[in-house]
């Protein structure tokens, strides 16, 4: 299996030798910054087109297949619609916090995403709590959504906002608990620690019984985390027109939509790094040419192909069920999916000190 | 020929409590008009929602500049919107009505536009380019002592400024067309509701009465036009039955097998749009892949898709096509086999079932007092199909249940509608092999005549009990035309089931009660 560090490492020590340190390291962050807002742009267009077939699947349709063939030109056109739109002043509204607001929700999306582990060293942030980073980081995209209702002088906005602001911060407990149950179980805060320890097997199958609720926690709050349906109130287009991005038109809209895409593929990518094994290939202790086999598929492989299996997850769920009502949301994180949590993240603690996991 | 009990307005009030206490529980219709030298007044058509019994009531005033009669809407819920819209077209005032504002047209509008001394010129009412100033008082008119009317006005209590109040429409995705919901909210609370309605009404019923019989026709299409053919039927029966003109066997095939389709393509969008507003698009989506079956059928039969022009007087614009049986049989066929997959993918969801049942619950008696017909009122366990209470057409010899829930929630209104379904392939099942030949179409004379009298006739459209009035004068135009909306009594339940309710219920049980807006202005 192909090791990135040592190619970064080469990159690192030629860099070095021809400027100064502090130099060489300023290349660096900027090279680390077009790489992930590059492969940032590539995976939202992949999923904006991917969305679109796929929905079109489960509808018994087509989908888009005019522009280009197959229709693979159609984000491409849609990005050039909305960049020539008009960008709308909105009267009396708080035009600093107004457009600030999209710029923050990428931000956070940007920030959590340089934190994927594509591939063994493929990694931009990576420290020794690297976990509490991604929520810390995750959870600040809220501040931009609350932002943009508060600032859009818009009624519709503020109870999307004020929807979201409850919805997202609620979700976050039982993402935080679903999350704590796996760092019991590999003992380390470190996503590539994380990883490198899955190279003997998935948490998801070492954990058995409490990962797999885990998982299923996790992928129920992600989804509620990223504002899809059937936890879309806060957009809930038939009751609020659009929600809190009601106001925002041409690229301000945009970037709600990139974010909003890119979120789902940060749940689905760090769902795939703490349940599936990341980019760790399919392991099966005794069977050792079988073993030898998977590793000659590229990490990068292995960890894109869990990410879009669990984005297709997601995107089935969303195009299946209906909308939540706000109550219902609430009472089934804070009656059902927080004390399953605990209880969950009590029976991990028990099976690690029993050692009655694999 | 409808027999008219006029009654003097001393006795009018006590004429009607009687009537209520009797069983008279269901005011049909209440029609405003305009009598000229004999005054104005209203037509009130009652029915006992038990034995279907009907009685005709009419009240007049010969004061034209300050016409007054005594409200009745203490006694059915109803009248209070329909007195409202007889308030704005003839300027009746209903004393012990409690809010009489105009229903229908602006607030600073000049006149009312179904008297017969209406000035139309537009000097008097132009154009305005300004936005209709927002009513923040209503009006209740009481009479004193000494017979004179008091005005009395007191504030409407949605616009309490205080609260933070939120307009659901003219332009909303989930109204459906352009009504105007005025909510007060307390949280996501709905604490009171206020129905504008009015944004699209074409005055109708003035056009028919400077209109040819033949050219009122093609108004019906265009009040629920996704009950084009009932609307259409009901008014060609009416005027039939005045003439007394009897239409062939083949027709009445041809009108009940339409309606039925109709009804199916009605209940299918009722179904899809409620799915869509629940957020759940594709159940939406699978609805309207089998509606376009029907259109597709409707399209080759008639030629329009949604505007049919089909009924005429005396029989059917064009025979049905060669091919036409095949096709309705094919997909009937296939509409039973995919109903199964809108309780898959919609139905039986437990996120749909949790936030439809219980909600919007309409009890038995509010349904008839508000005269909610249609899927809401039998969701309620009311049985007041017209097609069973007054058969017309073909519907006295085929055989069909009546579908009644109980429960009077929005899941018992969906179910009600897709068990219909089932119900009209049924009746169609039974006619469509045994069309008999004949005439599509009985000749009329070029210019049609109706005698002397008032006429009226009513079908099972499909949302309601729709209802065709005319008053005649001899002439080849109406006198008076009057289309009972099958749309106002669930807006005028609307207003009641909805306060209290969340706002994303709010936007559950408008779906539920599956009222379309042409019909409601018409």
């Amino acid at each position: 299996m192909t090791d990135f560090n040592t190619i970064i490492e080469a990159i690192d020590s030629s860099l070095n030798s021809m400027m100064p340190h502090s130099a060489a390291v300023l290349v660096e962050c900027i090279l680390a910054a077009v790489c992930a807002i590059g492969a940032y742009l590539v995976f939202a267009i992949i999923m904006i087109y991917m969305e679109r077939k796929v929905c079109a699947a489960f509808q018994c349709r087509v989908g888009p297949d005019r522009v280009g063939k197959w229709g693979i030109l159609q984000v491409f056109s849609d990005v050039f619609k909305m960049l020539i739109k008009e960008i709308i002043d909105i009267k009396n509204s708080d035009r600093i916090l107004y457009n600030l607001a999209p710029f923050l929700v990428v931000m956070s999306s940007l920030i959590t995403f340089s934190c994927l582990p594509f591939a063994r060293g493929l990694q931009v942030l990576d420290f020794n709590i690297g976990i509490f980073f991604i929520m810390a980081a995750s959870s600040f995209g809220i501040l931009g959504i609350l932002l943009a209702g508060w600032s859009s002088n818009n009624k519709f906005s503020m109870i999307g906002a004020i929807r979201s602001g409850g919805q997202m911060i609620s979700y976050e407990l039982s993402m935080g608990l679903s999350i704590l149950t796996l760092v019991v179980l590999s003992g380390s805060m470190q996503i590539s620690e994380l990883v490198e320890d899955q190279t003997r097997g998935w948490f998801i199958f070492r954990g058995h019984i409490p990962a797999v609720i885990a998982f299923i926690m996790y992928i129920i709050s992600g989804n509620a985390e990223t504002n899809r349906a059937p936890f879309d109130l806060p957009e809930a287009e038939s009751e609020l027109t659009a929600g809190f991005h009601t106001e925002y038109s041409g690229m301000g809209f945009g970037l709600f939509y990139v974010a909003e895409f890119m979120n789902m593929f940060i749940i689905a990518g760090i769902a795939s790094t703490i349940f599936l094994g990341g980019w760790a290939p399919f392991y099966i202790s005794g069977l050792d040419g079988f073993n030898e086999a998977m590793c000659w598929i590229p990490g990068i492989v292995w960890f894109l192909g869990k990410t879009f299996f669990v984005i297709w997850l997601l995107m089935w769920i969303r195009w299946t069920f209906p909308r939540l009502r706000i109550d219902q949301v609430l009472v089934l994180e804070w009656k059902y999916m927080v004390p399953i949590g605990l209880l969950n993240l009590l029976i991990m603690t028990i099976c690690v000190v029993m050692g009655w996991t694999f | 020929m409808m027999e008219v009990t006029f009654v003097e307005i001393e006795e009018f009030r006590s004429t009607m409590i009687h009537l209520h206490r009797k069983g008279m529980d269901f005011l049909r219709e209440m029609i405003g008009m305009d009598w000229n030298e004999e005054g104005l007044g209203a037509i009130y058509i009652l029915e006992n929602s038990d034995t279907h019994e009907c009685t005709e009531i009419a009240v007049r005033t010969t004061d034209r500049e300050n016409p007054e009669l005594p409200s009745v809407s203490d006694l059915w819920m109803v009248a209070e919107f329909y007195e409202r819209e007889v308030f704005d077209f003839y300027g009746i005032r209903f004393t012990g009505h409690h809010d009489l504002r105009r229903l229908f047209l602006r607030k600073d509008w000049v006149g009312h536009p179904l008297r017969k001394d209406y000035d139309t010129s537009e000097e008097i009412n132009p154009i305005r380019m300004e936005s209709e100033p927002v009513e923040e008082f209503s009006r209740e008119y009481d009479i004193k002592d000494d017979k004179e009317l008091a005005e009395k006005v007191e504030k409407l209590k949605i616009l309490h400024y205080d609260q933070y109040t939120v307009n659901i429409g003219p332009q909303h995705p989930a109204t459906h067309g352009v009504l105007h919901f005025h909510l007060s909210l307390e949280g996501e609370e709905v604490r009171k509701v206020d129905i504008h309605c009015g944004y699209i009404h074409r005055g109708i019923e003035k056009l028919c009465e400077s209109r040819t019989y033949p050219q009122t026709l093609a108004f019906t299409d265009r009040l629920d036009y996704l009950s084009a053919h009932q609307n259409r039927h009901a008014l060609c029966m009416c005027i039939e039955n005045a003439m007394g003109l009897e239409v062939t066997e083949r027709v009445q095939y041809i009108r009940t097998i339409m309606d039925e389709l109709q009804r199916i393509d009605s209940h299918l969008l009722m179904y899809s749009c409620m799915a869509m507003d629940m957020g759940a698009i594709t159940g939406f989506i699978y609805g309207f892949r089998e509606r376009e079956k029907i259109l597709d059928i409707m399209e080759e039969v008639t030629g329009g898709r949604l505007i049919q022009n089909y009924n005429v007087i005396g029989g059917v614009q064009a025979d049905i096509t060669p091919g036409f049986a095949q096709k309705v049989k094919e997909y009937c066929n296939d509409q039973k086999k995919r109903i199964r997959e809108y309780y898959d993918v919609f139905v039986n969801n437990v996120i749909f079932t949790n936030r439809a049942k219980g909600v919007g619950v309409l009890t038995r008696n509010d349904a008839i007092s508000f005269g909610a017909t249609g899927g809401t009122g039998r969701a309620s366990g009311w049985a007041c199909d017209v097609r069973k209470r007054h058969p017309y057409a073909m519907y006295g010899k085929v055989d069909f249940k009546e579908i009644i829930h109980t429960g009077g929630d929005s899941y018992d209104r969906l179910l009600v509608r897709l068990e219909e379904i089932m119900q009209s392939i049924h009746i169609i099942e039974q006619l469509i092999d045994n069309i008999p030949e004949g005439d599509f179409r009985t000749k009329t004379k070029p210019i049609i005549k109706l005698p002397e009298g008032r006429f009226t006739a009513s079908v099972e459209g499909s949302r309601g009990e729709f209802g065709v009035f005319i008053e005649s004068r001899g002439d080849k135009t109406p006198y008076r035309m009057k289309f009972r909306p099958t749309g106002l009594p669930l807006i005028a339940a609307a207003h009641k089931i909805m306060k209290g309710c969340k706002i994303a219920d709010l936007i559950t049980i408008g779906a539920s009660l599956d009222y379309v807006i042409p019909d409601i202005d018409r």
